[in-house]
């Protein structure tokens, strides 16, 4: 019970912060000050105390497209372990379960942004629908070089079963993993590489001209679950490169939040040194993360093999 | 120690599919002068704990692929590269997309011929004889996929790093002689593109090879 509870304070708290420290990193490398850590928390309060305006040409779909965004990142967020304990859930599959949620969420965000009418949202839908499903494959490739040697189809059970022992030199296909899931997360969460989010410039615009219609607290779900989206990749990551479930409850809990703070600075990090792809180049790039994924999947199946 | 020697193959295998991803011939050619710097360790990964003599050979041979692979070719392609001022691949005859996509099925092919290809004796590291195939296959890739001369000659050179890949199987086998001649022979046949190249670019003012099957008398 305790670790449930553990588990879902983290996952409702603490993504908004990983948005702080990415922002604050930024601004650090601009040399600026920056808006204080906790102010995603003040923005959100401020959006879901507004009114929202809807137009007359929209339907239920634009309303739900929120509400399902969060609901399905919230619920993929209770598969992956965030402690030293189990996920809540964990089941058998859970893995194709996780990828279909975000998948689902994704949907219906881009479904709301076609009933808006506006063509200039449609084309961001457009966008979105193209990156993302070259981003799934590459997804789906990392998390089987997971589950392929653990056995398990369970995210739980193949992140206890990874070899600490013998982590680094000896299974080279983990630093494969783990460098796929960041670029996935990185395109999942529309950040620097692939999508700018704080670019306002229209021709430019990926997952921010989808939500550009959107207001008052239907604006802070968008926010929120963007924010826990970046959480629950995170979560991944740091599960794949720290060994949170080697450890106890608490300690685990407390390497967790200690991971996600300096993969929000990696990521600060990266949006700071980089520049935006060209749109033509997103293609290129996830392509490549899919590929080098491909790479660790033959790799495992050759040791099968062998 | 052969555990490494899998983390700097997987290194070798990546950087053979950057090359076929990029379109900056400088990001190219640095990207081999890695692979060469890593091939060059693979050996030492590969042999140690024997007596002085087998070690003086394994030290003398990776200095030697250091200085060639890692530093005298990709310093003559860079110079080439600047006479010739060109920079980038432009439109090959194979997309950069399809490319890579090709690039991964033959990744895939050479591991699966890695593991139905049985050697007389086992190989020293699990990766070895994939990478090998994978490395060479991407440079025969390379070869027929790009326009530019300077690319072409990278591809032979990731050939050629893949001949060694696999040459590490035999390492116990082969004289440190044949060895040797290998290496010369990539320096010459390194030294003879880069006079062509110089030539082609003065003919025709650029090194699009393509040029050269328009010839006619």
């Amino acid at each position: 019970m305790i670790e449930t509870l553990l588990h879902v304070a983290l996952l409702l708290a603490l993504p908004p912060l990983s948005l702080g420290v990415i922002n604050k990193v930024k601004a650090f490398f601009a040399g600026r000050n920056g808006p204080p850590l906790l102010q995603v928390y003040f923005d959100l309060w401020k959006l879901l105390r507004k009114g929202a305006v809807y137009s007359r040409t929209t339907s239920w779909v634009f309303r739900a497209g929120p509400i399902i965004g969060l609901a399905t990142t919230l619920a993929a967020g209770l598969l992956v372990p965030l402690t030293g304990a189990a996920a809540p859930l964990a089941f058998g599959g859970d893995v194709i379960a996780f990828a279909y949620l975000l998948g689902l969420g994704r949907f219906f965000t881009m479904a709301a942004a076609l009933d808006t009418g506006s063509s200039f949202e449609g084309m961001g839908a457009s966008r979105e629908a193209t990156f993302s499903s070259l981003a799934e494959p590459a997804l789906f490739l990392a998390l089987a070089i997971v589950c392929i040697p653990a056995g398990a189809f369970s995210l739980t059970e193949a992140l206890r079963a990874l070899p600490w022992a013998d982590w680094g030199a000896a299974r080279p296909v983990y630093f494969i993993a783990a460098a796929t899931l960041f670029v996935v997360l990185l395109a999942e969460c529309s950040r620097i590489p692939v999508d700018d989010p704080n670019t306002h410039l229209e021709l430019t615009m990926v997952h921010e001209v989808m939500v550009l219609d959107h207001s008052g607290p239907d604006l802070a779900f968008i926010v929120y679950g963007g924010a826990v989206k970046l959480f629950v990749f995170g979560a991944l990551l740091v599960q794949l490169l720290v060994p949170v479930s080697t450890l106890d409850l608490l300690p685990g809990a407390a390497a967790m939040v200690g991971g996600q703070l300096a993969l929000a600075a990696l990521v600060g990090g990266v949006e700071s040194v980089m520049a935006r792809l060209r749109l033509v180049r997103v293609p290129q790039f996830l392509i490549g993360a899919s590929v080098i994924a491909t790479i660790g999947v033959a790799i495992l199946l050759y040791r099968g093999h062998a | 120690m052969t555990a490494y020697a899998d983390l700097i193959l997987l290194a070798v295998l990546l950087l053979g599919v950057y090359v076929l991803a990029t379109s900056r011939l400088g990001a190219a050619i640095r990207a081999v002068a890695v692979q060469g710097g890593l091939l060059a360790l693979l050996p030492i990964t590969l042999a140690a704990r024997t007596s002085w003599d087998a070690l003086l050979h394994v030290g003398l041979l990776s200095l030697g692929t250091l200085l060639l692979k890692a530093v005298i070719i990709p310093g003559l392609l860079l110079r080439t590269m600047r006479t010739a001022n060109v920079r980038r691949e432009v439109e090959p005859f194979i997309s950069l997309h399809t490319s890579v996509l090709i690039g991964a099925v033959m990744v895939g092919v050479a591991f699966w011929m890695g593991s139905v290809l049985t050697l007389p004796r086992p190989a020293p590291a699990t990766l070895l004889v994939p990478v090998a195939l994978a490395t060479l296959l991407l440079g025969f890739l390379v070869i027929v996929s790009r326009r530019k001369a300077i690319t072409q000659v990278l591809g032979y050179l990731m050939l050629e790093n893949g001949i060694y890949v696999f040459g590490q199987c035999l390492a116990r086998d082969m004289p440190f002689v044949v060895e040797l001649g290998i290496l010369l022979d990539v320096l010459v046949g390194v030294f003879v593109m880069g006079i062509a190249i110089h030539h082609i670019s003065r003919e025709f003012d650029n090194i699009d090879t393509d040029e050269l099957s328009t010839l006619r008398d």
